[in-house]
């Protein structure tokens, strides 16, 4: 097999292989059960509960849980704010790098605080070293955040009624110290040993061989990729994300950043086969999204390393592939995994320029961020999944003749209510964000002109894109567009407070609804949700569903760009 | 009178049904409906652009095209609009032709002129008989309202209503004491007490419940009309937000192009059939000659998880007979069989009866004779005694259940012989129910009475099961008998000896298992039970008490008409989930039919998603529009008999229906818009 290919399929694999006893690791820990970590944190723990008067043994319903994810979300909002506006008096700014302005420094918090990671600021001078600690903070805060929310909506699926979905706090402090904290470190390790720098002291300088004097930034990247990676967070520390040397130096650490971003979501699908008991439920979900991604994923491979017709029409060699905007030591094949690997989970960093793509990759990876759950983010993922399970529940549910129901508990009027609005938002941020802009752009394009690098069907692209990203809060962008304009900031960042907090309160609803249900044993005329048919009709729900929604803009977009191209 | 027979469209129902499309297009009705409102608001902008044009409007195409827009979308409202007014029609003339055998008949009413003068008669209509009233029947009239016989006994004909030619018995007290408004009294005299206002009646409500006034949309219909809100609200969603994607593309895209787009893609099949399925199921409910008080009962009979079943009448074919006689030790068998025959002379039930035939059968010298003569004295059947009988000379003859015969054995000394007691247990064992006939406080030997059980009920039980349906079988056998017909039957589970009591336990033992019950009842006593169960069906020959309790009223009686209406529920809500199935899959093709319409002329690269190869962007959106309106049309059927259920389990039920429905769903579009498109392409040709 092709050296490329292998390397690809080697990292799916070793995904699989680390995320299935992760799974029941992450099981037993929102079980409550002991794990080999509680001596060390346990009386941290404790400590951190009682000057803060939380109990955690108190179980709260699903609005208490909400109530509580907010309120810590809008403190580090604030927080953010404070020392993203103030990082040029505070400690540890070796490089001198100046204070945020209040509405790049809003941009910033919110973005952070999502899992979204859009960046308007440059890494290397736009924060301080305390910052960037800071940020770094919240890619383990906001990833814990999803698995917390993701925990609770496990403790609703249970089969016992009852109102109360377990303490947020218990999980979101042990999705940190148990699960998000140990195995950074693990990674962080593997970062430094492979050339990462991890310090704090300022830039460095350098006599190149011509004599020049180069300053060559750097900083405690290797801790900060790692959760950046695996909370799928994806904000990079420098400038150019994972392109950047310091930042993804080798094949090796391109494998590892990779597999970091995907474990925790694969985990998260097995931790509820483990939680529920229902293991073969765990495996259907799992092989939905993977078919998902493989069905993304492959053509995109493919088309990457077939080339640029266009290019090869100019008698240039393009046997590497589509090599444009792509770094030399990864390959037009490993980037190609990457981009759909980043997009379909929410991480958004990048490994090469995804505006380079050709147009039907470049849709596979809006597609992606359309459907926002094959695997998806962190804990959110599922979330998002969920939701759709309980659409096709409610359809296949009544074409097996009884009113529907999921796990023992009846899928009603109200579950449908909030499924169907978190189902809707989606398409309708993405949508009606693009038609905006799209507007705004035609009253005057040439007042516009800085918008869109490519007008015509790439630079639609370029914009349904950023708004597929920032409504999947993935971060990532088609860095064509000219997206540090007033209009850009503020409207990306009312779509990422509605995108990331919706849809996880809807499903956190529904689960607690579901939870304070009557649960009616299966029998052999219940719909089953571990079954293959059952598999490919939420396939059918999350196909159909993506693909009515988005045909019109994608056939304006990447569709017309494709067929003008051949 | 069951109607089940009729053809689906009567040329009265079509008539009825076509005035009702009209009416409903009124925008207040077609608010309950949001998927079909939304239509009527394109529809009515089309009608705008019409007349725009006719008033020189250029940039929205030739009138032509857009006039046979407009009339498309205006049909798919009327398809829709007759969907339900078919069902509707269908349902109430079902109802009529039982409510009209109750019209205006003379009614002999009691006046209550004081305690001293009664029988006070006067003849009234009986549409002014009141709740309370009391009314008397006579042999040959006919009863002019529900009620419940306070006194007396009657043999009434029924046909009216159950189709069931044999008359039925009816008397006061018992669980067989209400009689139903239009049913002919055939002998004796009966007092009757009105039970319903006028206008309230069992077939009143339902007849309400089909004409829609009381109609109320059940929580399934709710949350499905809810999911096909969402799905219209996407679909605003794409259109509107496509008016600025087309500008930044420089593409023009017309008002007409615009609605049809919206309405191809919103569920219309779904949502114009969606009430029609609901009335629908309601109206098989009453081809079966079971009256729903509500839709959801219906609804809730497919959800069903336990049936409770009365062996009687379900199981076993009506009634036990006598199948041997084993006389005691010492006693002739002769002795023995005409002290039973003498022990049933009086007995009219069918068990008695059955004694006698079996007697007659084996009276081979004339032995016996069955005359009544003077001076017998006939013991009836009382619940402390337990057993009934005969004085004759110096003989007391008793027949009765083991217990109560070995009490009364016991009780004057004499010793219940060891060989009877044996063989009473055997044939309890076997399935069988013994009788044991003493005379004068001394066994003379046992009659065994044994259960037929039903031809075919064992491959029922096994069709319930693969639907995930436990079935319990409620009698008054003792456990030993029970077990024996439970297992030989194929049922999940019985309750023995049951008391009404018994029966409420067992509904509420699985109601907290999380399990929904159903059962059937005629009896005063089991109205608890039939209000617990999640569908209690009542038997129309039931007391009143028990009709009220119940969900549903069976005006056949027939015990096993539970199985019939939990498929009946089963089939209303997948008919819902195959055609949402249909509806959405639906969509990709007129995708493929509408997009490239919408674009080519500015994008002629998108010609290459035009797969169909439709004519032109006017045929192409034509046809779409044309297919949209027409399913609805063609679906109407099957909308009304409902998807075929079959008892598979839900696995292979759910892919059987994907398969259909869905890939299906995905395919008949593709097939049909270029029908459709060949045909206008066609017209348009030669029509120049």
């Amino acid at each position: 097999m092709d050296t490329e290919i292998s390397g690809i399929v080697c990292m799916f694999v070793a995904t699989l292989v680390i995320s299935f006893p992760l799974g029941r690791y992450i099981a037993k820990v929102y079980e409550g059960q002991r794990t080999l970590l509680d001596p060390v944190f346990n009386p941290v723990e404790k400590f951190l509960y009682r000057i803060s008067g939380i109990h955690i043994s108190r179980e709260m319903n699903w609005k208490q849980q909400m109530a509580a994810m907010l309120t810590i979300n809008m403190i580090w909002f604030l927080l953010g704010m404070f020392i993203l506006m103030n990082q040029s008096w505070l400690p540890l700014n070796p490089d001198h790098n100046p204070g945020q302005s209040p509405d790049l420094a809003f941009n910033t918090a919110i973005s952070f605080i999502t899992n979204c990671n859009l960046q308007d600021y440059s890494g290397e001078t736009g924060v301080s070293y305390l910052s960037q600690l800071y940020l770094m903070f919240l890619h383990f805060a906001s990833a814990a955040t999803g698995m917390a929310a993701a925990a609770a909506v496990f403790n609703g699926l249970k089969s016992s009624t009852t109102d109360k979905l377990g303490n947020f706090y218990n999980y979101f402090i042990k999705s940190i110290t148990r699960i998000l904290l140990p195995v950074s470190f693990i990674i962080a390790i593997l970062f430094v040993f492979n050339g990462m720098p991890m310090t704090f002291l300022g830039k460095d300088t350098l006599t190149s061989l011509q004599g020049a004097i180069m300053h060559i930034s750097r900083g405690p990247v290797a801790g900060y990729v790692a959760i950046k990676h695996l909370g799928t967070n994806g904000g990079g520390f420098f400038n150019a994300n994972s392109a950047h040397p310091f930042e993804n130096p080798d094949y090796f650490t391109n494998m590892v950043e990779m597999i970091a971003q995907m474990i925790i979501p694969f985990a998260m699908v097995f931790a509820l086969g483990f939680y529920l008991k229902r293991k073969k439920l765990a495996y259907v979900i799992f092989a939905v999204m993977t078919l998902g991604f493989l069905l993304l994923v492959i053509p995109n491979i493919s088309m990457e390393t077939k080339g640029n017709p266009a290019i090869a029409a100019m008698g240039i060699n393009t046997s590497a592939g589509n090599m444009e905007g792509k770094e030399v030591r990864f390959g037009a094949a490993a980037s190609g995994y990457w981009s759909i690997a980043t997009t379909v989970i929410s991480t958004g960093s990048v490994n090469s320029m995804h505006d380079s793509f050709m147009p039907l990759s470049g849709m596979n990876m809006m597609l992606a961020m359309m459907v926002n759950c094959f695997y998806g983010g962190v804990g959110v993922g599922f979330l998002n999944f969920f939701v759709f399970i309980i659409l096709a529940v409610f359809i296949g549910g009544l074409m097996v003749g009884r009113t529907p129901e999921f796990l023992g508990k009846k899928i009603e009027a109200r579950e449908m209510k909030i499924a169907l609005i978190v189902a809707l938002l989606h398409p309708f941020l993405i949508l009606t964000g693009t038609a905006l802009a799209s507007y705004i752009y035609v009253q005057d394009p040439s007042a516009y002109a800085a918008w869109l690098n490519n007008p015509g069907f790439h630079g639609f692209s370029e914009m349904l894109y950023q708004y597929a990203s920032t409504t999947a809060n993935n971060g990532s962008s088609f860095a064509g567009l000219g997206a540090t304009t007033p209009w850009w900031n503020i409207s990306t960042g009312f779509v990422l407070l509605f995108s990331r907090y919706l849809p996880i309160i809807g499903p956190v609803a529904i689960a607690g609804s579901l939870a304070a249900k009557k649960y009616t044993p299966e029998s052999a005329g219940t719909l089953k949700p571990d079954t293959a048919t059952f598999g490919l009709m939420t396939f059918a729900v999350i196909f159909i569903i993506t693909a009515l929604s988005f045909f019109p803009s994608l056939a304006l977009g990447p569709i017309a760009e494709y067929f003008t191209f051949h | 009178m069951r109607l089940a027979n009729k053809s689906l469209f009567q040329k009265d129902i079509i008539g009825q049904a076509l005035k009702q499309s009209i009416v409903k297009l009124h925008p207040k009705i077609m608010f309950h409906n949001p998927v079909m409102f939304t239509v009527e608001i394109g529809t009515f902008i089309m009608l705008c652009v019409c007349i725009g044009i006719l008033h020189g409007q250029k940039s929205q195409g030739t009138f032509g095209y857009n006039f046979t827009v407009f009339v498309f979308l205006l049909l798919t409202l009327l398809f829709a609009n007759f969907a339900e007014a078919v069902a509707e029609a269908r349902g109430k003339a079902q109802a009529e032709s039982l409510r009209k055998t109750r019209e205006e008949t003379p009614a002999k009413y009691i006046q209550p002129v004081g305690e001293m003068y009664v029988n006070e008669m006067k003849i009234i209509p009986s549409s002014q008989l009141k709740k309370g009233d009391v009314f008397i029947c006579e042999a040959g009239d006919i009863i002019p309202a529900d009620g419940e016989i306070i006194q007396g006994l009657a043999t009434i004909d029924e046909s009216a209503i159950t189709g069931e030619s044999a008359p039925v018995i009816r008397e006061a007290g018992g669980d067989k004491s209400s009689v139903t408004g239009g049913t002919k009294v055939l002998s004796d005299k009966i007092k009757v007490e009105v039970t319903a206002e006028p206008g309230e009646s069992f077939l009143d409500k339902m007849i309400a419940l089909v004409e829609g006034s009381s109609r109320q949309k059940t929580p399934n219909e709710i949350a499905l009309t809810i999911l096909l809100a969402g799905f219209t609200l996407v679909f605003i969603i794409v259109t509107v937000t496509l008016k600025p994607f087309a500008d930044y593309a420089h593409t023009p895209i017309t008002i007409a192009a615009f609605i049809s787009l919206f309405v191809c893609l919103i569920p219309t099949t779904i949502g114009g059939l969606l009430s029609a399925i609901g009335i629908a199921g309601m109206d098989r409910a009453l081809r079966a000659n079971v009256i729903t008080k509500s839709g959801k009962a219906v609804e809730t009979a497919g959800d069903v998880d336990v049936l409770l079943l009365d062996k009687t009448g379900t199981i076993t074919i009506g009634n036990r007979k006598a199948t041997h006689f084993y006389p005691a030790n010492g006693i002739d068998e002769k002795q023995f069989i005409r002290a039973a025959v003498m022990s049933s002379m009086a007995d009219d039930t069918p068990e008695g009866k059955s004694i006698i035939e079996l007697a007659k059968q084996n009276n081979d010298s004339n032995f016996i004779s069955f005359e009544k003569k003077a001076g017998m004295k006939f013991i009836k059947f009382t619940a402390e005694t337990r057993s009934s009988g005969m004085d004759y000379d110096n003989h007391r003859i008793r027949k009765g259940a083991s217990d109560a015969i070995k009490k009364l054995i016991e009780k004057s000394g004499n010793p219940f012989p060891a060989e009877i007691a044996e063989k009473v247990r055997s044939i309890s064992e076997n399935g069988g129910t013994p009788l044991v006939v003493s005379e004068n406080e001394s066994a003379k030997g046992v009659i065994e009475l044994q259960d037929i059980i039903k031809p075919g009920i064992q491959e029922r039980f096994q069709r319930l099961r693969k639907m995930g349906i436990k079935t319990v079988m409620v009698t008054g056998d003792n456990p030993l008998t029970a077990k024996f017909i439970a297992d030989k039957a194929g049922v999940d589970d019985f309750i023995a000896e049951a008391t009404p009591e018994d029966k409420m336990d067992y509904i509420r033992k699985e109601q907290t298992g999380g399990r929904l019950v159903a059962m059937m009842g005629d009896g005063t006593n089991d109205a608890p039970a039939l209000a617990q169960a999640d569908v209690g069906v009542a038997m129309n020959s039931g007391t009143q008490a028990a009709r009220e309790a119940g969900n549903m009223v069976d005006l056949d009686n027939d015990p096993t008409k539970l199985i019939e209406i939990v498929e009946i529920g089963k089939q209303l809500l997948m008919t819902r989930g195959a055609l949402t199935t249909f509806s959405i899959a639906n969509d990709v093709a007129k995708y493929f039919a509408i997009i490239p319409a919408l674009f080519i002329m500015a994008i002629p690269a998108l010609q290459h998603l035009n797969i169909m190869n439709l004519h032109s962007p006017q045929s192409a959106i034509l046809s779409a529009v044309i297919f949209n309106a027409i399913i609805i049309l063609l679906l109407i059927p099957l909308a009304l008999k409902g998807v075929v259920y079959k008892p598979v389990g839900a696995s292979a039920l759910l892919r059987r229906n994907l398969f259909i429905y869905g890939i299906g769903g995905i395919i008949a579009p593709f097939i049909g818009i270029k029908l459709i498109d060949l045909l206008v392409t066609f017209l348009v040709i030669y029509l120049k």
